[in-house]
């Protein structure tokens, strides 16, 4: 029988031992904030202005790209999973044709953002 | 195995987990040392083997110090998501086997796609930490971390997907493939590592790019970014992000082992009767080749780390986006059609 239980109660008591680390130097250690102390670390110079700034758009770029790649993935699975079943239903390569084509658009899509500069990282 | 004993199991697999991840850092350290022809750790007790309790030791009773303009609760919270999701991902890798039953703390019939899951949300723990400390070394780790990561997503999704393939073919009609624990019953006749070497060349890579160890340590790079995503972490809360680092040295070894090296599987398990030996007898012998397997890839880890140079970022992505996948997708399509192959075959 499949139980999640075990898993909840895994995940309970991970998330509560990483509580407990968190905050057990803070009853055993010293607090003695400052001003300076507070600051963030510069390599010794005074912070210049905030981090939470704009970044560069290349880190969008990639977020996008998983996110399309990564659902026609995620379509891959269920084909996987009943890859065997379709096959000897089928009584022929229909599946794997069927992937093949998946693949092969998937691939035109990837060909497409390769040649408009879209994996360039430099 | 019943409900109580699998919560039960919690116990051991957590205190057995941190204990790895404390003498992770030994071994690490006294491995490298070994790879430098220096001595290493070796004060604190015998041959310093107390050298983790030390260290965490001294990272207690440090101050607990969180920069004036960081957001709080995100910084308070990033590394307990660390630290989390390192430690369920052990929630469905299966230890050994005994009589029809299985030593893990639950076989869910989505075993995979809950250990690839909590790989996306460990990505959150280092990316928040980055953005919390509102530092800008700390900003460009997180950023690193959540780019590389994500993009390493990709080709392991798919070297997943070809082990499922081969697993649904080998296994009877009717099981969950996509559970941990028919993954590595299906390697009964020969592993994954030998009938899908490309998958695991695959796989390895990515593991270790997730798990951003070097050559893929660019989110901590010392001499570009301080301390990375950690930069203003001090005291316990920096040894949270320690012990994931040292829990990275046995999580993702344990995953590969049970995804491609058949994970509590021996040889000549049927010459020798395995199955018919007494309950303790096979748990034991699961759990020793288990451990043998994953510590031997826990160790290739370690000879990277101290053998190959950091990559540039360009060409981490670029290995990730312009060789990996590519590759991966080749791969799926062999595997494909090995598999189709494979099943006309024994359907007769």
């Amino acid at each position: 029988m499949v139980s999640y239980l075990p898993i909840f109660v895994l995940i309970a008591l991970a998330i509560g031992l990483g509580f407990l680390l968190a905050n057990l130097s803070r009853f055993l250690g010293p607090f003695r904030p400052s001003a300076k102390k507070g600051l963030i670390y510069e390599s010794g110079m005074d912070p210049v202005g905030s981090a939470h700034d704009r970044f560069s758009v290349k880190f969008y770029l990639v977020a996008m790209l998983f996110i399309l790649f990564d659902i026609e993935v995620v379509f891959m699975y269920p084909w996987a999973v009943n890859y065997k079943e379709l096959i000897l239903e089928t009584n022929s390569l229909f599946p794997l044709y069927e992937m093949l084509t998946f693949i092969g658009i998937l691939f035109v899509g990837y060909i497409y953002v390769f040649k408009k500069g879209g994996l360039k990282w430099v | 195995m019943e409900l109580y004993s699998q919560i039960l199991l919690i116990f051991p697999v957590l205190l057995v987990l941190i204990t790895l991840a404390a003498y992770g850092s030994y071994a690490e350290r006294r491995v490298a040392a070994a790879f430098q022809q220096r001595v290493g750790p070796n004060r604190v007790g015998p041959f310093g083997l107390l050298q983790p309790l030390a260290d965490v030791l001294k990272l207690m009773i440090k101050e607990d110090v969180t920069p004036a303009n960081a957001d709080k609760l995100l910084h308070f919270l990033s590394p307990i998501i660390s630290v989390a999701t390192a430690m369920i991902m052990f929630g469905v890798i299966p230890l050994a086997k005994f009589g029809d039953s299985f030593l893990v703390i639950s076989d869910v019939n989505i075993g995979i796609l809950y250990l690839l899951g909590v790989t996306s949300v460990s990505v959150y723990g280092i990316t928040l930490a980055g953005w919390a400390s509102n530092g800008k070394y700390s900003l460009l780790g997180g950023l690193r971390a959540s780019a590389q990561m994500i993009s390493y997503e990709l080709p392991l999704g798919l070297a997943v997907v070809s082990v499922i393939i081969l697993t649904n073919a080998r296994m009877p009609m009717g099981s969950d493939f996509l559970s941990v624990t028919s993954i590595v019953e299906a390697q009964r006749g020969a592993w994954n590592l030998f009938i899908n070497p490309l998958g695991f060349i695959i796989f390895y890579i990515c593991v270790l790019a997730e798990s951003a160890r070097t050559p893929f340590d660019l989110v901590e790079a010392e001499q570009e970014l301080v301390g990375g995503f950690h930069t203003e972490y001090s005291s316990l809360k920096f040894g949270m992000f320690m012990v994931v680092e040292f829990l990275h040295l046995v999580i993702p070894p344990a995953i590969i082992t049970t995804v491609f090296l058949g994970g509590y599987l021996g040889p000549f398990e049927g010459a020798l009767g395995v199955a018919q030996w007494g309950n303790t007898a096979q748990i034991l012998w699961g759990l020793g080749w288990f451990l043998t397997k994953t510590f031997t890839i826990a160790f290739t880890f370690m000879w990277i780390r101290w053998t190959l140079p950091r990559f540039k970022y360009n060409q981490l992505m670029d290995l990730g986006w312009k060789r990996l996948l590519p590759l991966a997708l080749i791969n799926l399509v062999v595997v494909a059609i090995g598999a189709a192959i494979y099943v006309f075959q024994t359907a007769g």
